[in-house]
């Protein structure tokens, strides 16, 4: 099994740290993982403020990049969720194979691995930010507004960390805020939202937060500093990678 | 009316968030009702199902529009209601005036209706000397402040008890101060009384229309729609053309998930079929299009009009609940308002499928399953295309200012995007840049992933 490694443009720029820790555990797991130099952006950015017709050269390259593989990991689930959503190309058929073997890392741990058991060790308080995308769009865990059976991906992980306490929020699956653009054309609510989001981490005695996008880590993480909090964020690859 | 037109969504909704208190509380006022709609969903096993079956019953009523509202108005007629059809507000406005002109009839009560308030029928009538009171009592207190509603269910949600009790003591004379929801209601009770005994004419809004029969039900908790019914000589209801459902027996999926969607009710006090005029009575229906057939025609928007007006994406809106109804400047707001209004005025409401994280929570308690999140981020695509892009706060120089930091181009971009943050700090560190106003940029490492990776990995890899 061959796998290509999809980090996001802004993970690559700004958390390389979890990029590293995505690519260091896939190799503790025995995964055959690559990094396609040269890979750009998934065109979301563009492509959730309206100009999804700027994106078929992101998802050209994207392909290119990535059609060798049997997988594609990332650890980002909006991006996933993107790529898999809205990526297209003239040719169709390699355009719905990337989206067919495109999996967001906890996913791919859990579904694909079959994960169940790491060696990981990290003793402290930890909240579950859900990304949207990752909770709604790729269903990493169950949804607070359907009647349906619970389960939690990111969760199963977590609880095979030694020392990790999980956090329990008094709003389970509540936006961040983050949004894309959003945090800059909608500044105001996306900032409220997100002090709001941060309060419930804080009040309910978490020392980090995680989830499987650091969109919404970096956002937090912004609110977060200017507040002076001690509270930090970290990428969920991160954890499960923590000796 | 207070105009917010001016405005769009974001600066409305900055205005809304400057009271943290305020927001605060209408947050949670509504995350309250979600909870409650939770725990009455979460009663009924087969509520996914039920979903199901309402939002299927709406594919066969929008994709056989025509034949069900030929069905609803040869039912009408056999039951002794007069029938109208309007194309637009204009239409409509002029309809109800004409009914009520025939009659002599100078004062009208009018229990909720959305249909009524996006027609702005109201000023219509007062214009044209005809006095008209509102009965919901949300809407009732909404036109006493001369404001149109934030909320389809809960006209005056964005109010405390405390504004409430003012408009009360200015416009009713109680006592100043007064702010005890029980003895305001009582006071309004007892003013609304006496305006539906002395009203001749009662007109109400339509929650389902039954092609089968030529019923059609009104759904309250206030008796308020009964009560002006009942004592009116002329009755008149305006309803969308979308309000159709095809069999009576269809009201055991719809009733069953409108109360508990909208308030976590198992049902609504009073569900009214209405069917034939009384003797002595009349009965008037208009049928509206306004602009829903054009909806119709969209195909990646049509089912937006499956819509039961239940309030739930409202409610479970993280955007809606921080931001406030009348930021939506439209008289449905919240997700489902910013998916219908593009289609009333393109332009005007261009910043609307913007105002969303597209978290998708919205089409998770759709009591219909409206793909509402993925209908915003198709309105998007559609706004920009048709050239209304710059309507959405300079959406394009200030996704820029976002996107400089996301590479279009690894290997040059990139570096540049790094470069930036570490060397030049008032790039990114200044008023400006609506990123760091409230929050601090994330600090650039020295190294990239794809450097560190070329540098240590792709040699290893060599070896």
């Amino acid at each position: 099994m061959t796998v290509g490694l999809f980090i996001p443009c802004y993970v690559n720029q700004f958390y390389p740290g979890a990029a590293k820790a995505t690519l260091q555990l896939l190799k503790k797991l025995r995964v055959d993982v690559a990094y396609p130099p040269n890979q750009t952006c998934c065109g979301q950015p563009m492509a959730n403020a309206g100009f999804e017709h700027l994106t078929s050269g992101c998802n050209r390259l994207f392909i290119d990049h990535f059609s060798r593989f049997d997988y594609i990991v990332a650890p980002s689930a909006s991006c996933v969720l993107h790529v898999k959503d809205h990526l297209h190309d003239a040719n169709e058929e390699q355009a719905t194979a990337i989206r067919t073997k495109l999996y967001e890392l906890v996913e791919f741990l859990t579904d694909i691995l079959k994960v169940e058991k790491l060696e990981a060790v990290f003793p402290h308080r930890v909240g579950i930010h859900h990304s949207c995308h990752g909770l709604r769009g790729l269903h990493l865990a169950q949804m607070s507004e359907l009647n349906a059976p619970p389960f939690s991906k990111p969760q199963h992980l977590l609880h095979m960390v030694k020392g990790l306490e999980q956090v329990t929020l008094d709003r389970a699956d509540e936006c961040c805020g983050f949004g894309g653009s959003f945090c800059i054309t909608e500044e105001a609510v996306s900032v409220k939202m997100g002090k709001d989001r941060v309060t419930d981490h804080t009040k309910n005695g978490a020392e980090f937060i995680t989830s499987s996008d650091l969109s919404c880590l970096m956002h937090l993480e912004g609110i977060l500093h200017r507040n002076k909090s001690s509270v930090k964020i970290v990428h969920i690859a991160e954890i499960l990678n923590a000796t | 009316m207070k105009q917010s037109q001016h405005k769009d969504h974001a600066a409305l909704a900055q205005d809304f968030i400057k009271d943290d208190e305020h927001v605060n509380w209408h947050d949670g006022a509504l995350w309250y009702i979600r909870e409650k709609r939770d725990i009455a969903s979460k009663q009924i096993p087969e509520w996914e199902a039920l979903r199901e079956a309402a939002s299927q019953i709406k594919s066969n009523v929008i994709s056989n529009l025509h034949e069900y509202l030929l069905q609803f108005e040869a039912n009408l007629l056999n039951n002794g209601v007069k029938v109208y059809w309007a194309a637009d507000a204009e239409e409509h406005n002029a309809i109800v005036y004409s009914i009520l002109k025939a009659k002599d009839i100078r004062q009208m009560v009018k229990s909720k209706s959305m249909l009524t308030e996006e027609c702005h029928l109201n000023e219509y009538l007062i214009e044209r000397g005809i006095d008209v009171i509102n009965s919901d009592l949300g809407e009732y207190i909404q036109q006493i402040d001369n404001e149109p509603p934030s909320h389809i269910v809960l006209p005056c949600i964005h109010k405390r008890k405390e504004e409430i009790g003012e408009l009360f003591h200015e416009h009713l004379g109680t006592e100043k101060g007064l702010s005890d929801p029980t003895l305001l209601t009582r006071v309004a009770r007892k003013h609304l009384r006496n305006i539906f005994i002395t009203r001749r004419a009662a007109l109400t809004g339509v929650n389902f229309a039954v092609a089968e029969t030529g019923e059609y039900v009104v759904c309250t908790n206030e008796g308020n729609a009964d009560m002006g019914a009942h004592l009116s000589e002329v009755q008149i209801a305006s309803m969308g053309l979308e309000k159709i459902i095809p069999q009576k027996k269809h009201l055991a999926v719809f009733l069953r998930l409108l109360a508990r969607s909208a308030t976590g009710q198992p049902i609504t006090i009073y569900s009214s079929h209405y069917k034939k005029p009384r003797e002595g009575q009349e009965m008037h229906l208009i049928l509206v299009d306004a602009g829903r057939t054009r909806q119709l025609g969209r195909a990646d928007f049509r089912d937006s009009l499956k819509c039961i007006k239940c309030g739930a994406c409202m409610n479970t809106c993280p955007v809606y609940r921080k931001s406030g109804g009348l930021s939506y400047h439209n008289t449905i707001s919240g997700p489902i308002g910013a998916i219908l209004a593009p289609n009333l005025d393109m332009k005007k409401h261009a910043d609307l499928p913007f105002a969303s994280t597209l978290c998708g929570s919205c089409s998770n308690v759709c009591p219909v399953k409206i793909n509402i999140h993925e209908q915003l981020y198709k309105w998007r695509q559609v706004i920009v295309k048709e050239g209304y892009a710059a309507n959405t706060k300079a959406l394009g120089m200030k996704a820029m200012a976002w996107t400089l930091s996301s590479p279009g181009n690894f290997t040059t971009a990139g570096k540049t995007g790094r470069w930036f943050l570490q060397n030049i700090p008032f790039v990114v560190k200044n008023k400006f840049n609506p990123w760091y106003k409230q929050r601090d940029m994330p600090e650039g490492p020295k190294e990239s992933f794809a450097d560190w990776y070329a540098k240590n990995e792709e040699n290893n890899n060599k070896e």
